[in-house]
């Protein structure tokens, strides 16, 4: 990614640094999605530097701004219950099928349940993801209660006793507040039978500031323990999921990089830093 | 989507208006308040600099102009729309038609921008003005994307042409080409081609839609953008428009709170005009995009003339000349004409869509959003358990029809007594209306349009600011500045 590039090489070399430079340094920050307060955080820190490694003091100061909560998925006694929530169109779908693929890949049993009953052949959508990861789908009909499609499923997946149920929810803005209700009441029905272990929200790496303004209202709504940021195989950075980062506290625990099953990975924050300064 | 952008123009200007005198320096505090918020807003920063550079220029230039009396913050604040409204296109434009049908549209951009929805959406559109536009899915990538397509064509009742199953299966530049034959055997007058999103960087499939574009060479290559988009937004439209090429440009999901930083930078980096904009998951959510309806929108004035539009379409000519005749022959205004009036309300959307579109609603964004859109349904099913003749005169509604009309709605006694005695008063205030003329200053004010503000600036009309001279002659309100105020007018 080498976003950092520049940066680096203004704090590795000289010990004066005109205020020119930095305006440089900030926009190329800023041209990555950081937004301006993590942007004038960062650059506050890199100022403060004088001597020293300064490829080690970078990497803390970026260290300081990941979560330091776990990046790996909670595991539940019975069924692990995830929850993919997210705003239109950033891939929940597909997401929720490479994640089905990740955890069978490593011997789990999977179960999906099709709760985005409003977006038009989003059920068959994941029903054929189903049959190409090789897992069972419990769907109910288009424009059937979501909450309902979750709580037959939910009570499948515990009868199976299957090691996952990953609910696939539609995608809604977070500033309709019937829409976050319905998502809460999801939630909250499902809990009836499992305890819901995570809820991942899915952001467009193309997403620019509003991805804070999701991650916040998605965690009042339905507590998110974590981020699966999408489409980093385009050119753009996702540097926004590093400012909810620092902003929100919410670990980064998948990215989606194509989009094939097979096109996801853990996010490795030690080497996401080291992209980042590459130069 | 603008609101936040807006909200902190309007504070800028806000402390700018405060001030008696401005002076260069009060311009290049404005400036940097301006630049904050535009960076918020996702804005790319190749755009907004020169766009800063701009509005100081022409501030200060201004500047002698307006020494003496004129408001000065009122002339910077125009400076500002008058920008805005450059960047985001000038004037709209149309699509262009084909002189021998079928105009081919077609739409491409990136994975999850709306694409499918959008065309749908666009489809209808079209129809509706008595267009045949034949539906094609030339995604055959993203799983069940047909299928999508399909479900979205059945409910606008526009025919898919979808000779191929998709999920991988098929060729999508054979299924545009054979196409545009199937529309011309069956004199289909516009085709829109659906296609898979495709990255900037996929040289691939950058390929597969040029590809796609030379099969059918369409009339105009609609670029789709999500509304959300970041700084990102900026590489993506020139990869788009150095591989695929495009006329114009689509913004979705309008009705998010993102500030759509993005469709600035896209317009002007591009010089491509935004033609259309779709906001909410209805597929009647669409309409033309209108860039100085958006640049006031941004400067927190509201969007007057959409809302004027959609009033006229929803309220039928016959019914609201009816209503006109009986207001000047002197009739009552009862309540059936006012549940005619909550019906095509209800028409023209949601409320909160509706309240969003008046000027200074960034105000009121949360109590706006939250609006209880089934009030709305339960003020009309009082009605409806109405007779005919209660409907004419309330003065009927004695206590025991009263308990009647609340079984029938499923409500409380107390909910059908406060309608009545809402009713009663907006009865009491057209009465009044048609005596003294427009609406009184204090609904006016209720409303949320601010002071000094309605006057002006971008040339919209409030209704609630023609007629000053009050209504409600005989009630002097108990609030001295609001009397002074009112005895004033």
């Amino acid at each position: 990614m080498g976003i950092f590039s520049k940066f680096v090489a203004k704090i590795k070399g000289e010990s004066t640094a005109d205020p020119l430079d930095w305006q440089v340094l900030e926009t190329e920050l800023l041209g990555s999605d950081l937004g301006p307060t993590l942007t004038s955080q960062i650059i506050q820190s890199a100022k403060l530097i004088k001597g020293g490694d300064a490829l080690v003091s970078l990497t803390q100061i970026l260290n300081e701004h990941l979560s330091a909560k776990s990046r790996t998925l909670s595991k539940s006694d019975q069924t692990t219950v995830i929850m993919v929530v997210g705003v239109n169109g950033t891939g929940k779908t597909t997401s929720v099928a490479k994640l089905a693929a990740h955890l069978k890949s490593s011997g789990s049993s999977v179960v999906l349940a099709a709760a985005d009953t409003f977006r038009a052949a989003a059920v068959d959508q994941l029903q054929t993801w189903g049959k190409r990861v090789g897992v069972e789908v419990i769907a109910g009909k288009e424009g059937a209660e979501p909450a309902s499609v979750a709580f037959d499923a939910a009570t499948r997946s515990k009868e199976l006793s299957s090691d996952y149920l990953i609910i696939d929810t539609a995608g809604r803005l977070h500033n309709k507040s019937d829409l976050m209700a319905e998502l809460e009441k999801v939630k909250r029905v499902v809990e009836k039978t499992l305890v819901v272990a995570e809820v991942l929200l899915v952001i467009d790496a193309t997403t620019g500031q509003n991805g804070i303004a999701q991650a916040k209202i998605f965690t009042e709504a339905v507590a998110v323990t974590g981020l699966i940021v999408t489409k980093l195989d385009g050119s753009a950075r996702g540097g926004v999921a590093l400012a909810i980062e620092s902003a929100l506290d919410i670990p980064i625990k998948f990215i989606g990089t194509g989009e094939s099953d097979t096109d996801l990975a853990v996010f490795a924050p030690a080497a996401y830093i080291s992209g980042l300064i590459a130069d | 989507m603008f609101d936040s952008l807006s909200s902190k123009l309007t504070g800028a200007f806000a402390s700018l208006r405060s001030r008696g005198k401005i002076t260069s320096s009060d311009i290049d505090a404005t400036c940097s308040d301006i630049r904050a918020a535009l960076l918020e807003s996702d804005v790319a920063l190749t755009v907004m600099e020169p766009f800063i550079e701009t509005i100081r220029a022409k501030s200060l230039a201004a500047l002698p102009t307006l020494q003496s009396g004129t408001n000065q913050a009122q002339a910077i604040f125009e400076i500002v729309s008058a920008e805005l409204i450059e960047i985001l296109g000038g004037a709209a434009r149309r699509v262009r038609f084909a002189k021998n049908p079928p105009t081919v549209i077609m739409l491409a951009g990136l994975q999850g921008a709306g694409k499918t929805t959008l065309a749908g959406k666009l489809a209808k559109f079209y129809a509706d003005q008595g267009n045949t536009p034949l539906l094609v899915a030339s995604d055959l990538q993203r799983p069940n994307a047909v299928t999508q397509l399909q479900v979205v064509g059945e409910s606008v009742g526009v025919p898919v042409f979808a000779p191929e199953p998709g999920n991988g299966v098929g060729d999508p530049v054979k299924v545009a080409e054979q196409s545009l034959a199937h529309a011309k055997t069956k004199l289909y007058n516009m085709v829109i081609v659906d296609t898979a999103g495709r990255l900037g960087v996929d040289a691939q499939l950058m390929q597969q839609a040029i590809d796609i574009r030379n099969a059918v060479n369409p009339d105009e290559v609609l670029f789709v953008v999500d509304a959300m988009m970041g700084q990102d937004a900026v590489r993506t439209a020139r990869a788009f428009e150095d591989g695929v090429g495009f006329d114009g440009v689509v913004l979705t999901k309008l009705d998010g709170d993102a500030r759509g930083g993005a469709a600035l930078s896209i317009a002007k980096l591009t010089g491509k005009p935004i033609m259309f904009s779709s906001n909410g998951e209805k597929l009647t959510d669409f309409d033309i995009f209108y860039p100085e309806r958006m640049a006031s929108r941004i400067l927190g004035l509201g969007d007057v003339a959409t809302l004027a539009e959609q009033a006229k379409k929803a309220f039928d000519g016959d019914a609201t000349a009816k209503l006109e005749e009986k207001f000047a022959r002197g009739d009552d205004f009862t309540l059936s004409d006012f549940l005619e009036q909550l019906e095509a309300m209800s028409k023209m959307g949601s409320m909160s869509k509706i309240l969003g579109m008046l000027p200074g609603a960034g105000a009121m964004k949360k109590q706006i959003e939250n609006f209880d859109e089934s009030e709305i349904v339960r003020t009309k099913s009082i009605v409806q358990s109405m007779t005919p003749l209660e409907r004419e005169d309330p003065n009927v509604l004695n206590g025991s029809r009263r308990a009647r009309i609340a079984l029938g709605a499923g409500r409380k006694v107390q909910d059908v007594n406060s309608l009545v005695d809402k009713f009663t008063a907006a009865q009491k205030m057209m009465r009044q209306m048609r005596k003294g003329g427009g609406v009184p200053p204090a609904m006016a004010q209720g409303m949320g349009i601010p002071a000094g503000m309605g006057a002006g600036i971008g040339g919209h009309q409030h209704g609630g600011q023609k007629g000053q001279q009050p209504a409600k002659k005989k009630s002097k309100s108990g609030n001295p500045a609001k009397r002074a105020a009112q005895e004033q007018g």
